[in-house]
């Protein structure tokens, strides 16, 4: 399929990159060479295959409710850009 | 002339669940505490840390889905929803999609006593985001994560509802079966339930639905039935001058009672959901099911039915009692604390009632203990206090549950039983109020009412009002 | 006698016999380290000499008093910098982490450590473990050993460039697609992936987390044993960890394939491999048939569909793994910003290079809405079928013998012009982390150009022991060869 500049911007917004022209261009190639290549698995009959997220069948794996945990803020923080008052830092969000 | 349009709601309510720890961390949920002091690797989204799930939230999210007729999933999934926001630490939320573990329940609610079901969706299990705080001295925002990771279930009903009446029932009925269930406090001010209205209109008798618009930050039942009926107004004055409903997200302003679009073009609303790879499918087996099952405890209907055969109480009471979790519990422990249920039921619908009236609160925020209330009915059953007092004291309880029998001892409000000190004022009150005296004696006997409240004036309050009834009746009859 | 040129286990061994102690061997792999690290850039942080060697004391005394017994006990270590170490500088070789201390440590790092291995640095590797050459690495390229106009391999190419160049006896690396047995074919050295699930993933910094395992990088089939050994163990805090006690895998260290089903799946040969690879592989079939191993060719199928299935699911995967390198919480912060979302933007694209762009952008695009059922529902659905693919040829073979990779080392510069070119680069290795399974590569040969050749054998899941007594059955056969660079530097 063709990659355009729409699909290219739209895109940069979900990842959170911003590219410059020279990157789009060349991302623009390298998705549509990419999904040229991919599009082989249309060669394929998966209309009775079940999808598989795990390769080998692993269920309900779980953790009792217990607290185990303690209070670790200053060695969280520590690597913060930026930190106020035992909190991160960002610049101003709308609500 | 103006066509007639009919709203139509549907609600997106999360709730925290009541569990020790986070859904996917050992991190306490406890409310309050220092900002980021309940976090850890796996809340905070450091680089290498893996959820692990808490099944104490697995078997929350199925007893409300139980609880409100819903199939369970018996093998779901959870899935990750991507978008970047600093309250979300991984940038994105892990949720449920494609595999919830509640579909299609129903809950029956009544308004103006019509009755109708709500159905439900489906419910889902997710984890809470942090809290922004915005810093004004530096002009930015400030992340707490405590609350990131907390358990959350949303439930997101089908567009059944038709009016903030309804919504409003929908509401009360989720938090008493989920509060009933101990899944949640279900505290609307405390952010531990809160709904999103989807809502739309459309011409009376169209079958076809409208543009919605999802309608967040809405804290109070007040708050929910004012935004509904600013939006409706909003959806028809757009229709009516031509202009179309646009699909969106929109947050509630209550002081300003106003709401406006969340629209911005760096959020594009499209969320990429897909299986989180870093948990695994859980399946809940018909044992498994049955056992949460078994642990559901007593819920609304079955404890009026019980009420009834149990207790010789009108059934308005009992519609009232049960319908707070809370009011029930104080209810039950008082009787079995030996108080009569006739007269738990009377305080808890008369004086309870009237100061929670008086002071706009909810039942939730009840902070008085049973023990402190049927101490007080035994006092008065002892006869150590009045009716009068009982109520003085009972105001003391209500507000700072008080212990009551220390309160009556230290403020010296026991009512006096000698009845030699009883019969000497009353003689005074007698010789000092001629005039009711004679009223009394020429036939109007309401005028003994005066004297009775001469009397108990006199006496500050501490005397039994039907003594003093029956001590003034001889003295008058001498 | 030179201690670097010691296996782990043989290092291991002397100390126990107090033939050296551990701050020997920690002093000669630090002077080693020292020596060859301007040529071959190895390593993205060398952990402080005075820690190492104070760390290297302790553990002595540890040995000494009879608390440390095992055979890792006081083997200098390295860890691609992949993996969370506490207090230690963690980037994956990004620049978005230039800065990242964690405050915690990777489970299997954790198990190293308990077996008192000492942690003497961070390995380079493809930035966030994309890509086949350790060329995407911020912190700069690592050179083959071998011959340093060559690329290691990658992604794990630091660990096994060092483990090649005798910095280190043995280091941990992790396979996602390839990333330990592939740089460990390009270096002639040997590496283990494990089955997934068998190494616990907490800590270690994911790009796709369905199909990451880590394994270790070293110079013999009895190093990656023991090492495998040590850090398999079930772990509560990850949810895919096996939940079965470890194999002994050391005990599949033997002498003997007699009998041992041995299949050549033909499509491996087909078009676009090198003809040295092709008869080094097929000359160590040839070997292990002598030893006794029944060894025959047969068509696995679905070889092609592999790699779209794999950049597919991998892309996707990372694209969510990578959203939390935002500046808000660690890492690296752009310094310039209008905003809360032009903060974001600017500080992921000056922090990610460009093959991680390329890969979050494909994967943001195959989970996009539209194309999530066509693209990545797909890749899921094909991995299916290539896990049935190896389950019907596991049904008649205990190991699936075949290359690594279709070429030795490339040339430095020569694939990144070309993303897919590298991609195609991944045939023999990405199938086996779709289907989860145990792979191991070990060198068998060199080409003409003097370069080496890797072999590469499969396992059914959790069937470690198979392909490490195959291996080291053919292991027997041959002595360790070193990079000659080694001697000629008179090392």
């Amino acid at each position: 399929m063709t990659i355009t500049d729409e699909i290219i911007d739209y895109v940069g917004i979900l990842a959170k990159l911003e590219l410059s022209e020279d990157e789009k261009e060349q991302a623009k190639k390298d998705m549509s060479n990419m999904l040229e290549y991919v599009s082989k698995l249309d060669e394929l009959d998966t209309s009775n295959v079940e999808a598989m997220s795990h390769a080998f069948p692993v269920k309900n794996v779980f953790r009792e409710d217990v607290v185990t945990n303690g209070d670790d803020r200053e060695n969280l923080l520590a690597n913060a850009p930026e930190q106020k008052e035992g909190c991160y830092k960002v610049p101003k969000t709308f609500d | 002339m103006s066509k007639t349009y009919e709203t139509v709601i549907g609600l997106e309510v999360h709730v925290e669940l009541a569990t020790k720890t986070k859904i996917f961390c050992g991190c306490s949920t406890l409310f309050g505490g220092a900002p980021n002091t309940h976090t850890c690797p796996v809340c905070t989204g450091m680089p290498g840390s893996l959820p692990v799930l808490n099944k104490g939230v697995v078997e929350k999210a199925v007893a409300v889905g139980l609880a409100t007729n819903c199939t369970i999933t018996q093998n779901c999934k959870f899935d990750r929803k991507n978008y970047f926001y600093p309250d979300n630490p991984q940038n994105y939320q892990i949720s449920q999609l494609y595999y919830p573990i509640c579909r299609d329940g129903k809950v029956e609610i009544e308004v103006d006593g019509n009755k109708k079901f709500v159905r439900i969706h489906e419910i889902h299990m997710e984890e809470d985001a942090g809290k922004l705080v915005h810093d004004p001295y530096s002009d930015s925002s400030l992340v707490d994560y405590n609350r990131s990771g907390v358990p959350l279930i949303e439930i997101v009903s089908e567009p059944d509802m038709r009016s903030a009446e309804e919504v409003i029932a929908y509401l009360e009925k989720l938090r008493l079966i989920i509060q009933y269930l101990g899944a949640s406090d279900c505290k609307l001010n405390e952010g531990s339930m809160r709904a999103d209205v989807n809502l739309s209109i459309r011409e009376v008798g169209s079958e076809k639905f409208g543009t919605r618009t999802e309608m967040k930050n809405l804290n109070s039942f007040k708050a929910i039935a004012r935004a509904i009926e600013n939006e409706k107004e909003r959806q028809i004055d757009l229709l009516e001058s031509g202009e179309e409903v646009i699909q969106e997200t929109r947050r509630w302003d209550d002081t300003k009672e106003y709401s406006y679009a969340m629209r911005s073009k760096e959020d594009a609303q499209d969320y990429r959901y897909f299986p989180d790879p870093d948990l695994v499918p859980i399946i809940i087996s018909d044992e498994w099911m049955n056992e949460i099952k078994s642990r559901q405890p007593e819920l609304r209907d079955e404890k009026r039915i019980r009420y009834k055969e149990e207790y010789d109480i009108p059934e308005y009471d009992i519609d009232i009692i049960t319908n707070s979790k809370k009011l029930a519990d104080i209810f039950e422990e008082a009787i079995s604390l030996g108080a009569a249920p006739k007269k738990v039921s009377n305080w808890l619908m008369v004086e309870t009632m009237r100061l929670m009236k008086e002071h706009e609160m909810d039942a939730d925020d009840l902070k008085f203990s049973a023990k402190n209330l049927a101490a007080i009915i035994k006092m008065v059953d002892d006869k150590v206090i009045n009716g009068t007092v009982a109520k003085e004291v009972f105001e003391k309880v209500f507000a700072d549950n008080i212990d009551p029998e220390k309160y009556v001892e230290d403020n010296g409000l026991k009512t006096v039983n000698d009845e030699g000190a009883l019969r000497k004022v009353i003689e005074e009150v007698i010789a000092n109020n001629p005039k009711s005296v004679e009223d009394y004696k020429g036939g109007k006997e309401k005028a003994i009412g005066a004297l009775v409240g001469q009397t108990m004036k006199a006496m500050q309050g501490k005397a039994d009002p039907g003594e003093v009834n029956r001590i003034l009746k001889e003295e008058l009859a001498k | 006698m030179d201690i670097m040129s010691l296996t782990a286990v043989e290092i291991g061994k002397k100390i126990k016999n107090k033939e050296i102690s551990v701050v020997e061997a920690a002093s000669a792999c630090i002077d080693r380290i020292e020596k060859l690290e301007p040529d071959y850039n190895c390593f993205v942080t060398v952990v402080d000499k005075e820690v190492i060697l104070e760390n290297a004391k302790k553990i002595q005394a540890d040995i000494d008093s009879g608390k440390l017994t095992g055979p890792l006990a006081g083997v200098p270590i390295a860890i691609k910098d992949n993996m969370c170490t506490e207090g230690i500088l963690t980037t994956c070789s990004s620049k978005i982490l230039s800065n990242f201390v964690p405050t915690y440590t990777a489970e299997a790092v954790l198990k190293l450590k308990e077996a008192g291995a000492v942690i003497v640095g961070k390995t380079n590797m493809d930035e966030f473990a994309m890509g086949s050459t350790t060329e995407t690495s911020y912190y700069g390229i690592t050179k083959n050993p071998w011959d340093i106009n060559k690329v290691p391999g990658g992604s794990s190419g630091g660990s096994a460039a060092a483990v090649a160049a005798e910095e280190v006896p043995a280091a941990l690396g992790s396979d996602t697609g390839g990333s330990i047995r592939q740089p460990a074919s390009f270096c002639g050295v040997t590496g283990i992936k494990p089955t997934y699930g068998r190494v616990s993933r907490y800590g270690l910094i994911a790009y796709g987390s369905s199909l990451d395992q880590i394994g270790p990088i070293a110079k013999d089939v009895t190093d990656c044993a023991t090492i495998l050994e040590t850090i398999c163990t079930h772990d509560d805090k990850d949810s895919t960890s096996y939940d079965k006690a470890a194999d002994k895998f050391t005990e599949a260290l033997v002498d003997d394939v007699k009998g041992m089903k041995i299949g050549i799946p033909r499509d491996y040969f087909a078009e676009g491999i090198d003809e040295d690879v092709k008869n080094g592989v097929l000359e160590a079939a040839k070997v292990l048939e002598e030893k006794g191993a029944i060894v025959e060719e047969f068509d696995l199928g679905m070889v092609e569909y592999a790699i779209p299935a794999y950049y597919i699911i991998a892309s996707a995967e990372a694209s969510s793994n990578l959203e939390r390198f935002d500046g808000v919480k660690y890492g690296y912060r752009t310094s310039d910003f209008t905003d809360l979302h032009n903060m974001y933007k600017k500080s992921r694209s000056e922090g990610f290079g460009p093959e991680v762009k390329r890969r979050i952008m494909l994967g943001s695009f195959v989970l996009s809405s539209g194309y999530y059922d066509a693209y990545y529902v797909k890749a899921l659905k094909t991995k299916a079928l290539i896990k049935q693919a190896f389950d019907k040829a596991f049904e008649k073979y205990d190991v699936i013998l075949g290359p690594v990779a279709p070429t030795t080392a490339l040339g430095v510069g020569e694939s990144l012009s070309d993303p897919l070119k590298m991609y195609l680069g991944d045939i023999y290795t990405v199938s086996v982390n779709l289907a989860g399974l145990p792979g191991i590569s070990i060198p068998c040969g060199l080409d003409k150009n003097g370069m080496p050749i890797g072999l590469q054998l499969l396992g059914q899941t959790f069937d470690e022991k198979s392909i490490i007594r195959a291996a080291y059955a053919y292991e027997c056969t041959r002595s360790y060869e070193r990079p000659k660079q080694l001697s000629e530097r008179g090392l």
